[in-house]
């Protein structure tokens, strides 16, 4: 868990940070979102001091990080940037091990954690572990810095736009591979990004902060859609807010209509997202689509069941 | 760089071959030519022997030295602001533009006749290029592969020797090498504060009768293409293999 409380970051007159209070709980993804010079990796860079704050304190599981060694403090957080920062004189291997290096474990145990982190983010060890990093591509590249910063196991990884330089492709490629790693390794994130796209897709909350510095808002990204608390939310959104919102609700959760009078014509299963359900709804012939769980029917949903889910 | 490979290779062989072939040449012409009588007074084995020695031994100290604080002082000017190291370069700008005959002067000048003066203004000649590449080479390391490391608890100094040095290396030893070869052509002057060296030989001449003048210059010529030669060994040893710096 990491909490923010009353911080705040000046350089001289100007206020990149202000008085934040934010607390991120272990295992979630935070996302960071916000025009440039928002103050948004300012509060990401204060979390493993690479920035120390003006004022306020940040601590991590209670534990206040300006009285850490700051050393050992960033070595337990795991960091990823947008120009990835790979050693250009060090082969795949070299540089995911740097960090096990740094605290001193053993060769065998070094060769054992790079194959398995290897094969986490993607890349064949056989293939990639002996080539350097300019001999790969940019979305391979980001994926040796993913695995650098997951080289000791850290309880939480701090990515600043990693996938901010990356062709659109291959940026959603690595977005879902990202969604797939978390499900696997279960990490605090921290990621910041100006594109509330991403922030949609990949966070479990999202952190949105406006022009100078402050919090606008921070929820799930279906609250965000859904009850934008300001003006600037909304139009920091943009379009199309309730129909995006529909992909990340899921039927499971939300009330349906009870059981079937033998009208509906089309089935999805209750884990199918209301994006899936509407496009049933809008396949069917009377508007009226079955919800099942495996087999057992758990209730219809329509369209006015849709437009209640989203208010 | 891959390009410029191929091109590395083969300079390792055509260095030696024209040394040696120069050399020769040198021989031959000494052979088949008539020369003065006087000449033999310079040009015979000992006395070339101690000059080319003491040639080497001024060249080595000098170079030596001004390696020796030239790569420190530079790493400490590439952490310090402008505010440091704008003066500190003016200075060392101004000990390369004095000509390197009015430096030896000044060696004389402040520390005498002989072997030290010399040394002494080669060192502050030696030392700008080798200032200023170590400063350029670690200031020009990239800012992200710095924030990567700092971000990951390396600490300055294992950022200093894992990261910036072996990455500013081919710019550092570039100084080194135009440093090296100054110094090598410059230590002829010795000769005019009786610091010796093979500048004795090209002194102990008059352009009607240049055969000493003549070896003297073939002599520095060969040595120096020979020291620049061997620093690019040590380079292509220490250096990293990297496809592309910079460009990650």
């Amino acid at each position: 868990m990491i909490t923010f409380t009353g911080v705040t970051k000046r350089y001289g007159d100007k206020v990149a940070v202000d008085n934040l209070d934010l607390t991120i709980r272990s295992g979630e993804a935070v996302m960071l979102v916000g025009p440039s010079g928002c103050g948004k990796t300012t509060t990401l860079k204060m979390i493993n001091r690479l920035i120390e704050p003006t004022g306020g304190v940040i601590a991590i599981d209670g534990v206040d990080t300006a009285t850490r060694d700051v050393t050992e403090l960033r070595r337990s957080i795991g960091y990823v940037i947008q120009q990835v920062g790979l050693f250009p004189h060090l082969t795949v291997s070299d540089n995911v091990a740097t960090v096990m290096k740094l605290v001193g474990w053993d060769r065998t145990r070094i060769r054992a954690r790079v194959t398995e982190l290897l094969e986490l983010v993607g890349l064949p060890p056989a293939e990639f572990s002996h080539r350097l990093p300019g001999e790969l591509s940019g979305g391979q590249q980001q994926r040796v810095g993913v695995a650098r910063a997951l080289a000791i196991d850290p309880l939480m990884l701090l990515m600043d736009e990693p996938f901010g330089a990356i062709d659109p492709i291959t940026r959603d490629r690595l977005q879902d591979e990202l969604l797939r790693l978390q499900r696997v390794v279960r990490k605090t994130i921290v990621f910041v990004t100006h594109d509330i796209d991403e922030a949609i897709k990949l966070g479990d909350r999202i952190a949105l902060f406006s022009q100078n510095g402050r919090l606008a808002q921070f929820s799930t990204p279906a609250e965000l859609l859904a009850r934008p608390a300001s003006k600037y939310v909304e139009e920091f959104l943009g379009g199309g807010r309730m129909v995006r919102r529909l992909s990340l609700v899921k039927l499971r959760d939300v009330p349906l209509a009870n059981g079937d009078n033998g009208t509906a014509d089309e089935v999805v299963p209750v884990d199918a997202t209301l994006r899936d359900a509407l496009d049933a709804v809008l396949r069917s012939r009377t508007g009226r689509v079955q919800v099942r769980d495996d087999e057992k029917v758990v209730g219809t949903v329509d369209a006015d069941t849709i437009r209640r889910a989203s208010q | 760089m891959t390009n410029l490979a191929p091109l590395g290779r083969l300079r390792l062989v055509i260095v030696p071959v024209v040394v040696i072939a120069s050399l020769v040449a040198l021989y031959l012409y000494l052979q088949l030519t008539p020369g003065r009588v006087t000449d033999a007074y310079v040009l015979n084995s000992t006395y070339v022997r101690t000059r080319i020695l003491q040639h080497i031994e001024i060249t080595a100290i000098s170079f030596g030295l001004a390696a020796v604080i030239g790569l420190p002082v530079g790493v400490l000017l590439s952490q310090s602001g402008r505010f440091v190291s704008l003066p500190v370069f003016a200075i060392a700008n101004l000990g390369q533009a004095i000509p390197s005959i009015g430096i030896l002067a000044l060696g004389f000048t402040y520390i005498g006749l002989g072997v030290q003066g010399a040394i002494v203004a080669l060192v502050i000649y030696a030392l700008l290029p080798i200032m200023r590449n170590t400063v350029v080479g670690l200031q020009s390391v990239d800012p992200g592969i710095q924030e990567a490391a700092r971000g990951m608890g390396m600490t300055p100094m294992q950022i200093l020797f894992g990261v910036k040095l072996p990455l500013a290396s081919p710019v550092i030893f570039a100084g080194l090498r135009v440093s090296l070869v100054l110094v090598i052509g410059t230590a002829t002057l010795a000769n005019f504060i009786g610091g010796g060296g093979l500048g004795d030989l090209i002194a102990a001449s008059d352009f009607y009768h240049p055969r000493p003048i003549l070896v003297g210059a073939v002599l520095v010529s060969s040595l120096a293409l020979l020291a620049d030669w061997g620093l690019g060994l040590v380079e292509r040893s220490l250096t990293p293999r990297v496809e592309d710096i910079g460009r990650t």
